[in-house]
C-alpha cells in the first residue's frame, strides 16, 4: 500500500500545507522510515524535517516534542526523556555523540514535500516488513 | 551503666531541652527521663488561642511524634511530681519514683489570680493550658459576656480567645493603660482606641473589689469605684508566677519574689540541679518569653555536656505580636528609663498608628522602640538595638511613614555574623551563612537545618533577606526569572496575564519576553492561561504550547505508546461501565490496571486509536481524567456512612463532588485530594494536597500534603467546617496556590517557601487578609462554570480530530514497530525485559 516507494521524482509531495500545525510538528513517512516535520512560521527558517525516532527511548516520538529556543538557535525536545536536538542539524544538546537524520523539506505548489533521497540513517532504521 | 537525666516539666522549654540534650549526643552518656504534669505533651503556648480555631491539639505539638519514642528518652504524661528527694537524689511521683544523676526543673508558671473575694467559685478560670481552654469552652457554651481580668499581653491573648468563642468581651486592667510593662501611656491609649473599634470593651484603672452573684448574668464584678459589670464567665490573667513549689519544698534556694535561683549556667543552689524556662529567676529577673527560655535550655545542656561554654547574662525582652490583629511591638528601652535618653514620636490618630524611638543621649544608638498598629518596622528597629549599630542621621526617617508602603529596612549587609535573627532558636545571621556553606540554599532548606523562623516565625522575613543577600554575595544570582525568555517569576507572569487579559503565548512574549520560547515557559504559560481563561487546549493558538501528553490528551510511555485514564469520580463506578472499560480494553488489547487514585489506567494506545478508544468511553459515560495535566488528578474516597459502620459523614457524595467541582482545574503541579469518612482516614488524606476528613460536626481540612519522593503530612487547616465552608476554603486555597506558587511547585513545596507559612495561608484564607477571598472564589467557579470534557470537544471537531493521525500521509500505524510480548496474560512492551533473561 506504499505507493510512496514506488515514486521516482526527487522531490516527493507529502501533504497539502493545511495540514501543518504552527509551531509543532507533523509526521510522514518516507520509504518506510518516519519522518516528523515542524512548521515555524514566524521564524527565519520555517521547515525543517527530522527523524521521528528517539535515539534514547527507541520510541517514535520526536515529532510529538515541544519546540524550544535558545540564543537565536532552534531545537525540539523528546516528549520521553526531554533530550534537546538542534533544528537545523539534528544534533542531540545534551550528548555530542548522537545526532538525528534531518531530511530536506520544502514547500512547493502549497504542497509540503520531502526530498526522496535513499539514504538511511543507522538510528532512524526501520524494516520495511514493519510497515502495514 | 548510664547515668540518669531527669526533666520536670514537658512544656516548651522543657521540649526545646531534650531536643538539645539529643542534639548534643549526651543520650550516650545518660538516659533522659522526662515526667509531665499534663496529659498531652509538649504544645505551642504561645499560639493557645489559636485552639479555639482548631480543637485538634496535634495541630500545637512541638516537634514530631517519633521524637519522644527515640531510644533512650523515656516520656512519662500525666504524672505530677510530688516530691524531689534530694538526699537520695530521687524524683517522687505518684506513680513510681526515679534516681537522678542530673536533675533539670522546667515547671514553668501559674497564672497569678489577685486575692478578689469571690475569685474561687466556678465560672471564674484562668488562661494557661488546654484544659483551661477546654473549661473556658464548656463555660462559654451557655454564656454570652466574658471579662478578662489583666490587659498585659496574655489577658489581651486571652480576650481574643473569648471573641472566637462568641462571646461579648470586656478586658478589665488595674493600671491606667494597657500592656503597662511594654507600651507608654500614648501606645496603651492608641491600643485600646483599635482593640475597642473591634469589639473587645477596654476597661482600664478598674480595681475588683469583689465577685458575686450576678442579676442577668452569672457574675457581678464590683469594683473600688462603686462601678460594676455583670459577667457570664471571668478569665485571670493578671501576670505569671514562677511555678517553684518543688523546688521550695526540697530547699532550693528562691528569689525574693519566688522563682528558683539560678548561676549563669542555670544551676541551683544544688550543683545537680538545674531550672530553666519561667520557674527560674536569674538576677532576681523571671523571664516570661520563650526565647529567653530556649536559651537557658540550651546554657543547661552546654554545662551538662561539660564546657559550660555557653552562659546565660539576662535576655532581650523586646517582643512582637499581633492581639486581636493589632500590631503591637516593644523593643528594649520602651519606656526610656536610660537617663538623658532623648525621644522621637510619630502618631496618626486616625489610623491608629504609633511610633515611638528611645535614642541614647549621643544620638547614635537606638536604645528601645515602641510600635501601634504596623509591626513591618519591628525586624529593623531591633536589630539597630541588638547590634548596636549607628543610626542615620535622620532617626526619625526609621518611624515616618513611607509612601511606598514599605517601612525602610536595613539592609542585611550592615549586620555583623553575631547579629541574632532568630531569638526562638538563637540562630545568628553567622549560623545561617555556615548552613548555606554547607549547602542549604533556600528558605525551606535553612528552616530544617538552622531551625531559624520554625519558632514564632516572626523573623522569616529576615532570613529570606540573608538568604538572598548572601547568595548575591557568592556570585550566586538569584535569578527569578521563568527561563531564558522571561525575566519574570511565575507568579508575575500570573498577575500579568490576568490584569492585561492575554490570550496567547505570542501575546506575552511579545509583550513581556523576548525570543522564541521553550520546554519551560511554553508549558507554563498554557497552565496560567488554562487556569485563568481555560480555553480548549487544542486551540491553534495553544497547541504548540504543550508536550505530547496535555496535547493528545493521554499519558506517553516509554515506547511511544499512550495510556488512557477515564475518570471515576471517588472511585465510584457502576458494574455497567466497569464491563465498557473492560472491553474497549479488550477490545484494543490494552494493558489494564487500578491506579493508586481508584481508578483504571489503559496502557499501549497508539496515537490513531485515540480518538477511536474515547469514543466508546464517552458513549459509555465517561469523562477525561486528566491523568496527563498538571490539574486535578483524583479524589480518593473510604464508601462512608453509606455503608460502613464506622462513617461519620457521606465521603463518598463529597468525594464526588469536589472531583466533580475541581476536574479540569489547571494548576502549577499535578493536585490530588482525599475525602475519608471517620478519622480512622481509609482514604489517606493526609497525604494529600487537599485533605478532607470527616467529623461528628462537619469536616476537618488539611492541605498541603503529599507522597512521592519526600512525603510531607498535610497540615490541618480548618475544623468542623460545613459542606459549603469545605468548599469556600477549598477554593481559595487552590486559587491562592495558582495565583502564587513557581511552576511545578506542588502545595507541600510552595506551603515551606510561603513566608508565614500554615499561619499566613489561614490569615489569607479564612481571614481573608488580603482582601482576595471573592476574587479567589469567583475566579474558581468561571473555571468551573467552563469546564468541558477535552476529549468531547476535540471528538466533535474534525479538526482537531485530525492531529491524532499517526502519519500524515498514511491512515494506519505500523503497529508491528512496537514489541509487545506477553506477560501474566497481558501485553507488555518487549523492552522491560533485561538482555540477560532474553538469554
Amino acid at each position: 500500500m506504499n505507493s510512496m516507494t514506488t515514486l521516482t521524482s526527487q522531490w516527493l509531495p507529502i501533504c497539502t500545507v493545511d495540514n501543518l500545525i504552527p509551531n509543532s510538528g507533523i509526521v510522514a513517512l518516507l520509504n518506510g522510515e518516519s519522518v516528523a516535520i515542524f512548521w515555524l512560521p514566524h521564524a527565519e527558517t520555517k521547515l525543517y524535517a527530522l527523524s521521528h525516532l528517539d535515539p534514547f527511548s527507541g520510541a517514535e516520538v520526536i515529532g510529538h516534542g515541544l519546540i524550544c529556543e535558545s540564543k537565536g538557535r532552534w531545537s525540539v525536545a523528546s516528549p520521553v526523556y526531554k533530550q534537546h536536538f538542534d533544528l537545523e542539524t539534528g544534533q542531540c544538546l545534551e550528548s555530542d555523540e548522537i545526532k538525528l537524520t534531518c531530511y530536506p523539506v520544502r514547500i512547493h505548489n502549497n504542497w509540503v514535500e520531502l526530498q526522496n533521497t535513499q539514504a538511511k540513517s543507522q538510528l532512524a532504521h526501520i524494516q520495511s516488513k514493519d510497515t502495514l | 551503666m548510664k547515668k540518669q537525666c531527669v526533666v520536670i516539666g514537658n512544656g516548651m522549654v522543657g521540649h526545646h531541652f531534650a531536643e538539645k540534650f539529643l542534639e548534643s549526643s549526651m543520650l550516650n552518656e545518660y538516659d533522659l527521663i522526662i515526667l509531665g504534669a499534663e496529659s498531652c505533651r509538649a504544645y505551642d503556648r504561645v499560639h493557645l488561642s489559636e485552639y479555639f480555631d482548631n480543637a485538634d491539639p496535634k495541630h500545637l505539638q512541638l516537634g514530631d511524634e517519633q521524637f519522644y519514642s527515640e531510644q533512650g528518652i523515656t516520656l512519662r504524661l500525666a504524672e505530677p511530681v510530688t516530691h524531689i528527694d534530694r538526699d537520695h537524689q530521687r524524683v517522687i511521683t505518684e506513680q513510681g519514683e526515679y534516681p537522678y544523676d542530673k536533675l533539670v526543673i522546667a515547671t514553668g508558671s501559674y497564672p497569678f489570680v489577685p486575692p478578689i473575694p469571690g475569685r474561687d467559685q466556678a465560672h471564674c478560670l484562668v488562661y494557661r493550658t488546654l484544659d483551661d481552654l477546654d473549661a473556658i469552652q464548656a463555660s462559654a457554651n451557655e454564656g454570652k459576656v466574658g471579662v478578662v481580668v489583666g490587659g498585659g499581653l496574655l489577658g489581651l491573648e486571652a480576650a481574643h480567645a473569648l471573641t472566637k468563642l462568641g462571646l461579648d468581651a470586656h478586658v478589665v486592667e488595674f493600671a491606667p493603660r494597657l500592656m503597662p510593662v511594654q507600651l507608654d501611656a500614648q501606645a496603651g491609649h492608641q491600643l485600646k482606641r483599635k482593640i475597642e473599634a473591634l469589639g473587645v470593651k477596654v476597661h482600664t484603672d478598674k480595681a475588683t473589689k469583689a465577685i458575686v452573684q450576678g442579676d442577668q448574668h452569672r457574675l457581678k464584678m464590683c469594683f473600688a469605684d462603686e462601678t460594676s459589670l455583670e459577667t457570664d464567665l471571668i478569665v485571670f490573667s493578671a501576670g505569671i508566677r514562677p511555678q517553684d513549689r518543688l523546688a521550695a519544698s526540697a530547699g532550693l534556694a528562691l528569689g525574693e519574689k519566688g522563682g528558683i535561683l539560678v548561676d549563669n549556667h542555670c544551676r541551683t543552689s544544688d550543683p545537680s540541679i538545674y531550672a530553666i524556662g519561667e520557674c527560674a529567676v536569674w538576677n532576681h529577673q523571671q523571664f516570661g518569653l520563650v526565647a529567653p527560655g530556649y536559651t537557658m535550655a540550651r546554657v543547661a545542656v552546654s554545662h551538662l555536656t561539660g564546657d559550660g561554654e555557653v552562659t546565660f547574662t539576662g535576655a532581650d525582652m523586646s517582643t512582637k505580636l499581633k492581639l486581636l490583629g493589632v500590631d503591637v511591638g516593644s523593643i528594649g528601652d520602651a519606656h526610656a528609663v536610660t537617663p538623658d535618653s532623648l525621644t522621637y514620636q510619630y502618631s496618626d490618630e486616625l489610623l491608629g498608628i504609633y511610633r515611638k524611638l528611645v535614642i541614647s543621649p549621643d544620638g547614635k544608638y537606638l536604645l528601645g522602640a515602641i510600635l501601634i498598629g504596623d509591626n513591618s518596622y519591628y525586624d529593623t528597629l531591633l536589630q539597630y538595638t541588638l547590634n548596636a549599630i549607628e543610626l542615620p542621621e535622620y532617626p526619625e526617617t526609621l518611624i515616618l511613614p513611607v509612601t511606598s508602603q514599605t517601612a525602610p529596612t536595613l539592609g542585611v549587609s550592615a549586620l555583623p555574623l553575631e547579629a541574632t535573627i532568630c531569638s526562638c532558636h538563637n540562630v545568628s545571621k553567622g549560623d545561617i551563612c555556615e548552613a548555606m556553606n554547607d549547602g542549604a540554599v533556600s528558605l525551606s532548606d535553612l528552616k530544617a537545618t538552622t531551625k531559624a523562623a520554625t519558632g514564632c516565625g516572626g523573623c522569616s522575613t529576615m532570613v529570606k533577606n540573608v538568604l538572598e543577600y548572601e547568595l548575591e554575595k557568592r556570585g550566586i544570582h538569584v535569578d527569578k526569572s521563568l527561563c531564558e525568555h522571561f525575566n519574570y517569576t511565575r507568579q508575575e507572569l500570573f498577575h500579568l496575564i490576568k490584569v492585561e487579559e492575554i490570550k496567547t503565548f505570542d501575546q506575552l512574549i511579545e509583550r513581556h519576553g523576548q525570543g522564541g520560547g521553550c520546554d519551560i515557559c511554553k508549558p507554563a504559560t498554557a497552565s496560567m492561561l488554562a487556569s485563568i481563561w481555560n480555553e480548549h487546549v487544542h486551540e491553534p493558538a495553544l497547541v504548540g504550547l504543550q508536550d505530547t501528553n496535555d496535547t493528545f490528551m493521554a499519558n506517553m510511555q516509554k515506547n511511544g505508546t499512550y495510556s488512557v485514564v477515564p475518570r471515576i469520580p471517588g472511585g465510584e463506578i457502576t458494574p455497567s461501565m466497569l464491563i465498557s472499560i473492560g472491553e474497549v480494553g479488550k477490545k484494543y488489547n490494552l494493558y489494564t490496571k487500578i491506579t493508586g487514585g481508584q481508578r483504571i489506567d489503559l496502557f499501549g494506545a497508539t496515537l490513531d486509536e485515540l480518538p477511536l478508544i474515547w469514543e466508546e468511553l464517552i458513549a459509555a459515560g465517561f469523562e477525561t481524567g486528566h491523568a496527563y495535566g498538571k490539574s486535578l488528578r483524583t479524589v480518593k474516597s473510604c464508601i462512608g456512612d453509606t455503608w460502613c459502620r464506622y462513617g461519620v459523614q457521606d465521603s463518598m457524595s463529597m468525594a464526588i463532588k469536589l472531583e466533580n467541582r475541581y476536574k479540569g482545574l489547571r494548576t502549577p503541579h499535578k493536585v490530588k485530594m482525599a475525602v475519608s469518612g471517620c478519622t480512622r482516614e481509609c482514604a489517606e488524606a493526609q497525604s494529600k494536597d487537599i485533605g478532607v476528613i470527616a467529623t461528628e460536626k462537619g469536616w476537618n481540612l488539611y492541605v498541603c500534603g503529599n507522597g512521592g519522593m519526600k512525603p510531607r503530612h498535610a497540615d490541618l487547616f480548618a475544623t468542623d467546617l460545613d459542606d459549603e465552608t469545605l468548599v469556600k476554603y477549598i477554593d481559595r486555597v487552590l486559587m491562592f496556590y495558582v495565583y502564587t506558587a513557581d511552576r511545578l511547585q506542588r502545595t507541600s513545596v510552595w506551603m515551606e517557601n510561603l513566608q508565614g507559612g500554615l499561619r499566613y495561608l489561614r490569615e489569607v484564607v479564612i481571614e481573608d487578609s488580603l482582601g482576595l477571598g471573592e476574587e479567589l472564589e469567583s475566579r474558581m467557579q468561571s473555571v468551573v462554570d467552563s469546564y468541558q470534557c477535552e476529549w468531547k470537544t476535540a471528538l466533535e471537531d474534525p479538526s482537531k480530530r485530525k492531529r491524532f493521525r499517526s502519519y500524515v500521509n498514511a491512515s494506519q500505524p505500523r503497529r508491528a514497530t512496537i514489541e509487545l510480548i506477553e506477560e501474566r496474560g497481558q501485553m507488555i512492551p518487549a523492552r522491560n525485559i533485561t538482555e540477560e533473561e532474553l538469554a
